[in-house]
């Protein structure tokens, strides 16, 4: 029988190596492959939350390394749940989550329904609807900044067109009342595509026959719409809203570009005000109780969502 | 691989580490990304030429300026040996250690700070402000003022309709109720078939500029930061009645004479709102001017400068800009890097720093005789260093910045509160900031 690769690497391995190979346990093997990622993940993930819910209850100082760091107790804490700016934060926050996710759920829905349909240019569309997601938030802050220019945005005349308001009488992102709105809008222009794709999904994963089977039951499209597609649709429209919710609670770089947090505070959001506090005013200890609020804010609401996700789909 | 080519091989590598080497001695200057900087790296050839050490330069854009540089500076960064920070930071870069200190390297080699204008050694070098403890020469001299369109000031249409409206003639404002009544007149009135505004002020929310601007206003209304006999007792000072009419005034600006949609404009969007013909008035810091100068449709003449302009009670104050320049205290070539500030304190390289844009801050320079005539802005640039005041140049500088930010644009932009509100609100959060920093 002649030599074959195989038996010359199994005669080329020392005895001693081969034989310790063998006495691992699948156990041990296990955990000689996942040690790594478990070893990773302590240092990146659970290391920096224990060393900041630690810092959380300093005074300690980044920029003054030298500088005494005592233990402030729960002042941080107290500090930001008893401060009425936060909370305002807090509100903008809630404000642009809970408005972007209801239209982008909406239109959303809307374009996945429309685009389901088989017609002439449908791969053209759904190509140009979702162009704005794939272009970067910073450029997209720039753009719509000058779209809301008063003198020369296009924003303002197309609103001037439709309403007869003049075009220069009313600012976007300089007005109170309006500015939260300005962003919402952005967003919901930027991200609304996302939700589409994952609702096509959802219709598309919808077999035929159902309708069908629907169809010869004479129900109406109506019903066939109420009991039938949104109930299949509803796990991913949840899962879209999952994802939504998440990247919009750390929304940073678009509301900079746009506004700044301005005018006032009116679009000051969490992540902003969370920046400014750790590496503007390098309050570390303060921003580090601020990012545990948050994180336990986040954490609460996401379990609840993962449950009611979860039943949705076993259902 | 033969003899030949292994010479030449190895040739070249002894070449290319001789170069490694040299390029080792390379000083990096960090600076904000802005025209001065591009003189500076012309100008700096010439240090290159005389020393034999390379330049390399990190500009970062004003509105990421601080952020990158400040973390750079707190994380004990190597990039920068010699470093153009903003006056503010002054406090923080001798307490923190991250400054070399300068005053034996400036009596070891004959640079003496009265040489320089006494306003910028303040603002630029000194911590504490007011002792003689030097952390950067003055390197660049800025200050808050103003450029008018002379050329629609000086047509016979727009005086007269000025005079029938007013009453007065249309010159240039010497207080902040004539500047605003300039303002008024030149809101939405047309001219060359274009529409036009009153003035372009700062009211940035982002970074430091609705504040450098209501500064540069306020100062002249009688604000104070401090009590003068008792430092940080801010009650009566920062609030003062003074301060809260200048706060008005600042508001009843922005409402009556700005372009719509300005709520978040800042140096950039003042110098394209009055080069394109949009205002007649535009607050902006000094660095602005040469620009204007150079420029088709405001420059050969157009642009008017102002010193800022007095305040009721005529008391005449504006906010200083500009920086010194510090050698880093985590640098390895400070010998290099304070053999560069040996030369840009020469007097030859500051007149022509000064000739190619540079406003330097060598009072040989600036009290030439001919200074004056060198450019149409020279007068007005030394009429205004002379009558500077600067932000807190405290290590929390920064909280304290944010503070005003907040306070300022929530009263003035967003139209929330009163004036008086928004500056007891901040003798509040100054309070707690110095409470924090153990000074109160």
């Amino acid at each position: 029988m002649p030599d074959t690769p195989m038996d010359r690497l199994a005669r080329a391995t020392p005895q001693q190596l081969s034989r310790r190979v063998r006495g691992l346990s699948d156990r041990a093997i296990a955990w000689v492959f996942v040690a790594p990622t478990i070893l990773l993940l302590l240092a990146i993930n659970i290391f920096p939350l224990i060393w900041t819910i630690r810092l959380s209850f300093t005074n300690y100082a980044a920029n003054k390394p030298n500088a005494e760091v005592k233990w402030v107790g729960l002042r941080n804490y107290q500090r930001i749940l008893t401060d009425p700016d936060i909370w305002a934060t807090m509100q903008a926050t809630a404000h642009f989550l809970i408005w972007t996710i209801v239209f982008q759920v909406i239109l959303g829905f809307g374009l996945a329904w429309l685009i389901n349909r088989k017609f002439k240019g449908n791969d053209l569309l759904t190509t140009l609807i979702v162009l704005p997601m794939m272009l970067s938030p910073a450029v997209v802050g720039n753009f719509w900044t000058f779209l809301y220019e008063p003198q020369i945005g296009l924003f303002n005349y197309a609103v001037e067109a439709l309403t007869g308001i003049p075009a220069s009488s009313f600012t976007m992102l300089g007005s109170v009342p309006l500015a939260p709105w300005a962003i919402v809008i952005v967003d919901t222009w930027m991200w609304t595509p996302f939700v589409m794709l994952i609702c096509l999904a959802g219709l598309r994963s919808i077999p035929d026959y159902i309708y069908e089977a629907a169809e010869v039951d004479r129900a109406s499209k109506w019903r066939q719409f109420w009991t039938m597609t949104v109930p299949m649709v509803l796990p991913f429209l949840m899962l879209a809203v999952l994802f939504r919710g998440i990247e919009n609670f750390k929304m940073f770089d678009l509301v900079v570009q746009l506004t700044g947090g301005g005018p006032g505070d009116t679009t000051l959001l969490t992540s902003i005000e969370l920046k400014r506090e750790a590496f503007e005013k390098w309050r570390t200890g303060y921003s580090s109780a601020y990012a545990i609020i948050l994180f336990v804010t986040v954490f609460g609401l996401a379990s609840i969502y993962v449950k009611a996700l979860n039943k949705v789909k076993d259902r | 691989m033969n003899r030949k080519t292994l010479a030449a091989g190895t040739a070249a590598a002894l070449v290319l580490a001789a170069a490694g080497g040299a390029k080792a001695e390379d000083l990096t200057l960090c600076w904000a990304a802005w025209d001065p900087a591009n003189a500076l790296v012309e100008l700096s050839k010439d240090f290159t030429a005389q020393s034999g050490i390379g330049m390399k330069f990190e500009f970062v854009p004003w509105t990421n300026f601080a952020d990158r540089m400040l973390n750079e500076l707190n994380s004990g960064g190597k990039l920068c040996d010699l470093m153009i920070g903003d006056s503010q930071w002054i406090g923080a870069g001798a307490e923190s250690g991250h400054y070399v200190k300068l005053n034996d390297f400036f009596d070891a080699n004959g640079i003496k700070m009265s040489d320089f204008v006494a306003a910028t050694v303040t603002g630029y070098s000194e911590w504490p402000k007011g002792t003689p403890n030097y952390w950067a020469l003055p390197a660049f001299g800025d200050v808050v003022g103003w450029t008018y369109r002379k050329d629609w000031f000086e047509r016979p249409d727009i005086q007269a309709a000025f005079k029938e409206k007013t009453g007065r003639d249309l010159t240039p404002p010497q207080t902040f109720p004539e500047l605003k009544e300039i303002a008024e007149f030149f809101q939405g009135r047309e001219i060359d078939g274009k529409t036009v505004y009153g003035a372009s002020i700062y009211t940035e929310r982002g970074s430091e500029g609705i504040t450098m601007g209501v500064m540069d206003v306020l100062y002249s209304y009688g604000f104070k930061y401090e009590n003068p006999e008792k430092p940080y007792d801010m009650q009566g000072y920062v609030n003062s009645p003074g301060a809260v009419e200048g706060l008005e005034f600042y508001k009843s600006l922005y409402d009556c004479c700005t372009a719509p949609g300005a709520s978040n404009t800042y140096m950039g969007e003042g110098i394209d709102a009055y080069k394109s013909g949009q205002v007649a008035l535009q607050m902006n810091f000094a660095f602005t001017w040469p620009g204007f100068e150079s420029d088709p449709n405001v420059g050969g003449g157009k642009t008017g400068y102002l010193v800022n302009p007095a305040g009721p009670t005529g008391e005449r104050f504006a906010q200083l800009g500009g920086q010194g320049i510090s050698v880093v205290s985590y640098s390895e070539k400070q010998d290099a890097a304070l053999q560069y500030i040996k030369w840009f304190a020469q007097p030859e390289v500051q007149q022509k720093w000064w000739s190619m844009g540079g406003f330097s801050c060598l009072r040989s320079v600036v009290e030439d005789p001919a200074f004056a005539a060198s450019q149409p802005y020279a007068q007005t640039f030394l009429d205004s260093m002379a009558i500077v005041k600067d932000f807190w140049a405290e290590p929390a500088y920064a909280t304290l910045l944010q503070d005003a930010q907040k306070r300022f644009h929530d009263y003035v932009v967003a139209g929330n509160g009163t004036a008086q509100e928004a500056l007891d609100g901040l003798v509040e959060d100054w309070t707690v900031t110095f409470e924090d920093e153990g000074k109160l």
